[in-house]
């Protein structure tokens, strides 16, 4: 590549993160903002003050905030974790066995996984009252199943066709039964795809926001995204939107960390040298 | 160690097509089977059943003498070589090497012991810690076949092992499957479409054709008395030519003259107005260089050479000739089944690679007629075929497996012993178990 086209190439990669990554610096900027300082026509506060953190860590947000990411980070691991375990199964089923309505299965996840938020939960809403789920974790996990499952099946029966028969069979033939062959084999070598498949699971829960709103009313289930609509300023003439920005911040670090943790397990082409090719 | 036997076996897919069709086939304990025919032909459908890859649509397959039809893979105690390998590429080559031993739960100073030992037949010792995706095409062959040997199997099973190599480490890769063969002693079946392969490795080759045997006879015999026009066709390289024939009496009519050919055979021939005459390439000759002791056992033409290839040590020459529709159309769809390029209606003759003859000239060729086949187009059986002389090279064959194995076990045994006794002792008792 020639100097000119490497200039030409940062530059475009310059104006494509500023874009990405300006509002983010935005949030941030504001979450330094003390309430007199919001509307100070300038990117950066005037003054930093950590005063917006305080409020929702230790100050009067932190009621409504702590328990929030407590039922956040719960929810999203448990529907995250049953989901993987439930799709890792049904994947390989879907990319190994030949059986009676595996189109179905697949499309019915594709239907799911399409069907508006919005028009379910007015009476899941109602149902949840009567059987007594309103308002609980399962009462969040089973719907974010819904939301993680079709997604993660898909992903997952991906990556199980990619690795070869061969592999299996080899593992049969040298003595293992279909479990040690699925656990000693196909699920080591399906890692990648594991990983990958539980990162976007969880920020599809995580970012929830309608199912959230509707099925909690109190701090026993309330996820963050919820908790952050229900934000007030000090007074009724004050806007909380530093404390919002504030939450917001910290509710990304999870994700960040969780993908800086995570991307090295996120290489595909680990199945390189199984076979010839 | 054991010996397979198959009655009657058939496997028929979900459309009724049968892929292996009515195969009975006797595999003596020890021995090196090879299965061979262009793709298609059920080769690998079969190896498949006897590993229990595939299920047996009928017929019984028996496993030193025990029914394993309903058997799974893992509880027949047989080892395979795929063609691609598969090997496990989240483990280094020790942990695949002893990946059957770990899952039969073999204490770990066994498994280093023998595991030790596989790597040290197979010269894998500098790689152990390696993972596969790090090694080369005929060190992951070698690793391949390390798995297979570890554990005591009843017999190895090779699917185109080789197919994946390039053509010098394949000719390395298949001696060195012959001298392990040799010193283990164990029953193999190995499947090929390289006739190579087939001719240079096995005790006794079985060809087939569209899921059904051919002929299961010793390399020699099946290159020397095929019982059909398939079987001969497949079997050699440069592939026998084929030359229509008309008989008159003790004589063919054929392009390239009148063949003279024994009584006893001619006999055979009665009743047949249109033959088809097979000649292997090296029955041809240069008829300045043929000896005159020789020149009498076969008769002399003259033909235009379109191309000579000189390749050193011998010499082909394409002599294009006419050939009625019947004949053509035969030779195509045969062509067509080996997955050679198509036959044209010329032959390839091996001639000594002194001669001088010309591209575009005629020369006198010289052929010896005790060495032609005469086959029915029509059933493409060899009307002239010698079974017993057959049988008495495939019986010639099998005396001399059962020395070579004795001869390379003791071998083995007394190399052990010089080097070191414990370790190699370990390896011929793999064998010899």
């Amino acid at each position: 590549m020639s100097t000119r086209k490497k200039v030409l190439w940062g530059v475009a990669g310059a104006v494509i993160i500023v874009y990405c990554l300006f509002p983010i610096a935005w949030i941030v900027s504001v979450s330094f903002k003390a309430p007199s300082d919001l509307a100070n026509k300038s990117f950066l506060p005037s003054e930093l003050t950590w005063q917006n953190y305080e409020l929702i860590l230790t100050g009067g947000a932190s009621e409504l905030f702590l328990p929030a990411l407590r039922n956040s980070f719960a929810i999203c691991l448990i529907a995250t974790a049953i989901s993987c375990l439930l799709a890792m199964f049904a994947a390989y089923a879907i990319a190994r066995l030949d059986f009676p309505g595996k189109k179905l299965i697949l499309s019915t996840a594709l239907v799911v996984a399409i069907f508006p938020v919005i028009s379910i939960v007015t009476p899941l809403f109602n149902l949840w009252r009567q059987i007594g789920l309103y308002d609980t974790w399962p009462g969040l996990i089973i719907p974010y199943l819904s939301l993680t499952l079709p997604i993660s099946i898909w992903t997952m029966s991906a990556f199980f066709r990619e690795i070869p028969w061969e592999m299996e069979q080899a593992a049969q033939v040298d003595g293992a039964t279909t479990w040690q062959a699925f656990r000693k084999v196909i699920v080591p070598l399906a890692a990648p795809g594991v990983f990958t498949t539980a990162i976007i699971a969880f920020f599809i829960a995580w970012n929830d926001f309608i199912y959230g709103i509707s099925l909690t009313s109190t701090e026993a289930a309330r996820p963050v995204p919820a908790a952050l609509g229900l934000f007030t300023g000090a007074s009724q003439f004050e806007e909380p939107t530093g404390a919002i920005s504030a939450a917001a911040v910290i509710v990304t670090i999870p994700v960040v960390v969780l993908v800086l943790l995570f991307q090295r397990r996120i290489v595909a082409g680990l199945t390189n040298g199984a076979v010839k090719g | 160690m054991a010996a397979i036997e198959m009655k009657n076996i058939v496997k028929q897919y979900g459309d009724g097509f049968p892929a292996v069709n009515d195969v009975s086939l006797d595999i003596a304990d020890g021995e090196f089977m090879i299965l061979v025919g262009p793709s298609g032909c059920g080769k690998s459908t079969l190896l498949r059943m006897i590993v229990g890859l595939e299920d047996i649509t009928s017929g019984d397959m028996l496993i030193g003498g025990k029914r394993v039809n309903d058997l799974a893979p893992r509880d027949r105690n047989l080892s395979m070589v795929f063609q691609n390998y598969a090997l496990y590429p989240h483990m280094t080559v020790y942990e695949n090497i002893a990946f059957p031993l770990r899952l039969s739960k073999t204490p770990d100073d066994e498994v280093r012991r023998r595991v030790t030992e596989a790597s040290d037949v197979l010269e894998l010792k500098d790689h152990l810690e390696r993972k596969p995706a790090n090694l080369s095409g005929g060190q992951r062959q070698r690793v391949a076949m390390g798995r297979a040997i570890v554990r005591q199997a009843e017999a190895f099973l090779f699917d185109e092992p080789l197919s994946n190599l390039d053509a010098k480490l394949r000719g390395q890769m298949r001696t060195e499957i012959s001298r392990l063969q040799r010193r283990l002693g164990i029953t193999t079946v190995y499947v090929t479409h390289d006739q190579t392969e087939a001719m240079t490795l096995g005790d006794r080759v079985c060809v087939l054709r569209k899921g059904k045997i051919q002929q299961v006879a010793s390399p020699r015999e099946l290159y020397e008395q095929p019982v059909n026009l398939f079987v001969a066709g497949f079997i050699g390289s440069p592939p026998m030519n084929f030359l229509p024939a008309v008989p008159k009496g003790n004589r063919l009519e054929t392009p390239f003259g009148d063949i003279e050919i024994d009584p006893a055979r001619a006999g055979k021939l009665a009743g047949h107005d249109l033959l088809m005459v097979g000649i292997r390439p090296e029955s041809f000759e240069d008829a300045t260089l043929v000896e005159e002791s020789k020149r009498h056992l076969g008769s002399t033409f003259r033909a235009r050479v379109d191309v000579t290839e000189w390749l050193g040590d011998s010499q082909f020459a394409y002599i294009p000739y006419e050939a009625p529709e019947a004949i053509t159309t035969q030779l195509r769809d045969l062509s067509r089944e080996l997955d050679a390029e198509d036959l044209r209606t010329q032959a390839i003759v091996s001639i000594d690679s002194t001669s001088r003859m010309r591209e575009g000239r005629e020369a006198e060729f010289w052929l010896d007629s005790r060495k032609v086949h005469v086959f029915d187009p029509e059933t493409g059986e060899n009307l002239t075929r010698d079974a017993e002389a057959g049988a008495e090279l495939t019986r010639l064959a099998t005396q001399d497996r059962v020395e070579q194995v004795e001869e390379s076990q003791q071998r083995a045994s007394a190399d052990g012993g010089q080097r070191d006794g414990g370790r190699r002792g370990g390896a011929t008792a793999v064998g010899s178990a």
